[in-house]
């Protein structure tokens, strides 16, 4: 009698039951194992932001790779789904809708342009998802939007401006004019460095607000008053090139205002570019020194290799591509911060999301380290707003060279909101 | 009949979508009305009556303005908001026309975009009242309507399905009336409509005012829907999308602009999916319209198989 399937042995049939029942347990075992967690970015990838979202999509992707390397989130590994929002606020709230709802993300980050963040916040809000910005942008802070939004990874403006002024005051002078672009982001600097300067015994002596289609300043620059002493400078987009360089040949050789900008201008831009030359030895906001300082913390060359950026913030394989290095550390100090109040709040899905922005809040110290290669930063919890140190760097020999740090208390300031009493 | 059954199975089919559809496919499709309402409004003047503007993002967010800003600065309820919008639609339509129609053709458009740029830089210097670029979030308090969260999915949709239904059925005895067919001859032959003893001028204002409403009605619907209002709708690209919808679905036919917002939607939420390069797609898409099926696909279709549509 021959045995084949028809007509199997004892041991046979064991043999096959007991893989069977491996086999049938075994989904659940990859399946408990493998769960990955879902974060969904808002990437700006085309549009005007499309410079900053290139770099915040492999900074991002270096963190993910980073967590994951380390054994993902409580365990369990971790994806990114990256989605362009064109750097537009009704695409913006689309994009939280699809990863939310169509991909089923467990949360959403990423969002840098403030317009975007205020078209999008309300629709996070409906969906009851926490969204955590990189924006820098003072419209968390300020109350104007809702218990799940967040701002994790980068000081906001007000607090970065803040902190200027008593060094601006002590180093380059005390009668500043500003020349600023005529829009939310131009007048946020007018508006809070004009008071912290007020407060450090300085004035603010003219305040000269560039409409944002103008591409020629010339006229402009009369309007600077004899008497300045600082000329504070924040404008952005393509134009700045054109700006510094006419700003350059109006003043010639001659006696000229100490210049201080915030390196917003000059995100992407190599301060070597021909036609910067005029910023030589001014200075520059930075969030994160884009040339690696003498006194780096010890987490931040191994940062700049995970990302792929050299010592002077350039791409490791294209020196001609500048890196936004002010703001992209946001996207992996949030993911960090994802990290951390997912693992404290216990969280297993999005029936949790409740819980999780209640661990978030929760947060306060936030110590310097890989997790914060920027450095160590203050979470107010009532604000959902982190607070951080900033730099001043100065142009020598068309580089940036940090030359202070300001402390995270220099930049606190009373809170306007307390989001904690809001219903969810 | 069959023009006015067409009509009705759309809106019946489109009522029925909240229960087949996914949430997020149900919210898209209350996004796809609202633009298809500005989309009309765009077709009434460009498809009707032969207006082409490049100005309508300054109608839309006129709309978008007169809701949002009674709501955000004296906590307007939705309602009133919404009137609010759609008389700033009109309103403002009605000012540019009596300004602008005094040009045509190319002129009009660089008149038209010359002020929706006006109107744009406007709200940004005003910042302190309108929140300039960065814009704001509508107050959930004045979200509601007769009791109803408009936030809230179902809510949301049958607002979005009660404007687009009034606007589509309006537009439909609108270019069907003796006056629909006057718009049509301006767009054909201004001087013989004049010969014939109508006056260009007030057609094309009132056709204008029309298309306003409609932009104002949109602007409205969006503010207080979806709870944004935010000075990058007065931006170009914003006059420039109605114009969009109208040539994929056929300029001068009543479907039309719906069909051209939903398959534009469709295509850059698809073109998302497959590639970094969706706006090449997207772009592709459109050449390949403007070369195969000039008078977008239900004007090709009414053109060579159902005469009847209107």
């Amino acid at each position: 009698m021959t045995r084949g399937l028809l007509h199997p042995t004892r041991r046979g049939l064991l043999m096959a039951g007991g893989a069977g029942f491996l086999t049938a347990a075994l989904p659940g075992y990859v399946g408990a194992q493998a769960a990955p967690i879902k974060i969904g970015f808002q990437l700006h990838r085309t549009g005007i932001g499309a410079a900053y979202g290139r770099w915040y999509e492999r900074t991002a992707q270096a963190a993910l790779k980073a967590i994951n390397d380390a054994g993902g989130i409580a365990g369990r590994p971790v994806e990114i789904l990256f989605e362009d929002d064109a750097t537009d606020p009704k695409r913006g709230s689309e994009v939280v809708d699809k990863l939310t709802q169509s991909d089923g993300c467990d949360l959403v980050m990423g969002t840098l342009f403030s317009h975007v963040v205020m078209g999008s916040a309300p629709r996070a809000g409906e969906l009851k998802v926490p969204y955590l910005v990189c924006s820098e942008g003072y419209h968390v802070a300020s109350g104007a939007l809702n218990r799940w939004t967040l701002q994790p990874g980068i000081t906001d403006v007000r607090a970065q401006i803040s902190t200027m002024a008593p060094w601006v005051a002590a180093n380059l002078g005390k009668k500043v004019t500003m020349v600023f672009p005529d829009y939310a982001f131009g007048h946020d600097h007018r508006d809070f460095f004009t008071a912290a300067i007020q407060a450090q015994g300085g004035e603010v002596v003219a305040q000269i607000a560039v409409p944002p289609t103008e591409t020629s300043f010339t006229r402009y620059f009369p309007q600077i008053p004899a008497e300045t002493e600082v000329l504070y400078h924040v404008m952005v987009g393509p134009a700045v090139l054109t700006f510094v360089k006419e700003l350059g040949e109006f003043y010639g050789t001659g006696a000229k205002p100490a210049l201080f900008g915030f390196i917003d201008s000059l995100e992407a831009v190599d301060t070597a570019t021909p036609g910067l030359e005029f910023l030589e030895g001014s200075h520059f906001w930075e969030a994160h020194p884009r040339v690696k300082a003498a006194d780096a913390g010890e987490h931040e060359g191994h940062y700049r290799t995970a990302v792929g950026v050299d010592d002077n913030g350039a791409s490791v394989s294209d020196a001609k591509d500048v890196s936004t290095y002010s703001h992209m550390f946001s996207t992996w100090e949030t993911l960090y911060f994802i990290k951390q109040a997912m693992e404290a709040s216990g969280y297993s899905g999005p029936g949790d999301r409740q819980k999780l922005v209640e661990a978030m809040e929760a947060t306060t110290d936030l110590p310097y380290g890989i997790e914060r290669p920027q450095g160590a930063k203050r979470f107010n919890g009532k604000t959902h707003q982190v607070f951080g140190s900033q730099h001043i760097s100065q142009v020598q020999g068309g580089r940036l060279v940090k030359v202070h740090t300001t402390t995270i208390d220099e930049g606190l300031y009373e809170d306007a909101v307390d989001y904690t009493t809001m219903s969810f | 009949m069959k023009v006015w059954t067409l009509h009705l199975a759309l809106l019946a089919v489109l009522f029925t979508a909240q229960f087949w559809l996914s949430p997020y496919h149900a919210t898209n499709l209350a996004r796809i009305m609202v633009l298809a309402v500005f989309a009309m409004g765009y077709n009434l003047a460009f498809g009707y009556t032969g207006l082409l503007s490049l100005g309508h993002a300054l109608l839309l967010a006129a709309g978008m303005y007169a809701a949002g800003l009674p709501a955000q600065l004296w906590g307007w309820t939705a309602g009133p908001a919404l009137i609010a919008g759609l008389a700033g639609g009109g309103l403002m339509a009605a000012a540019l026309g009596l300004l602008a129609l005094r040009t045509a053709g190319v002129s009009f458009m660089i008149v038209t975009l010359m002020f929706a740029q006006a109107g744009f830089l406007t709200l940004l210097y005003f910042a302190p009242i309108t929140g300039g670029d960065d814009g704001f979030a509508v107050a959930a308090a004045s979200r509601t309507l007769l009791g109803f969260d408009l936030s809230t999915d179902t809510p949301r949709f049958l607002a979005a399905l009660t404007i687009f239904a009034a606007g589509l059925l309006a537009s439909l005895v609108l270019v069907r009336s003796s006056f629909g067919r006057t718009m049509v001859a301006m767009r054909e032959n201004e001087e013989r409509s004049r010969m014939l003893g109508y006056n260009p001028f007030t057609v094309k204002l009132a056709a204008l005012t029309i298309s306003g409403l409609y932009a104002g009605a949109a602007g409205a619907a969006y503010a207080i829907l979806f709870g944004y209002v935010g000075a990058s709708f007065a931006t170009i690209q914003y006059s420039i999308l109605p114009m969009l919808y109208v040539l994929m679905g056929g300029a001068g036919t009543t479907l039309g602009p719906f069909l051209g917002a939903l398959l534009m939607f469709v295509l850059i939420e698809a073109a998302t999916g497959v590639t970094t390069a969706h706006q090449f797609i997207v772009g592709a898409a459109l050449v390949v319209l403007i070369l195969f099926a000039p008078k977008g696909l239900l004007g090709t279709l009414r053109e060579r198989w159902v005469r009847w549509l209107p």
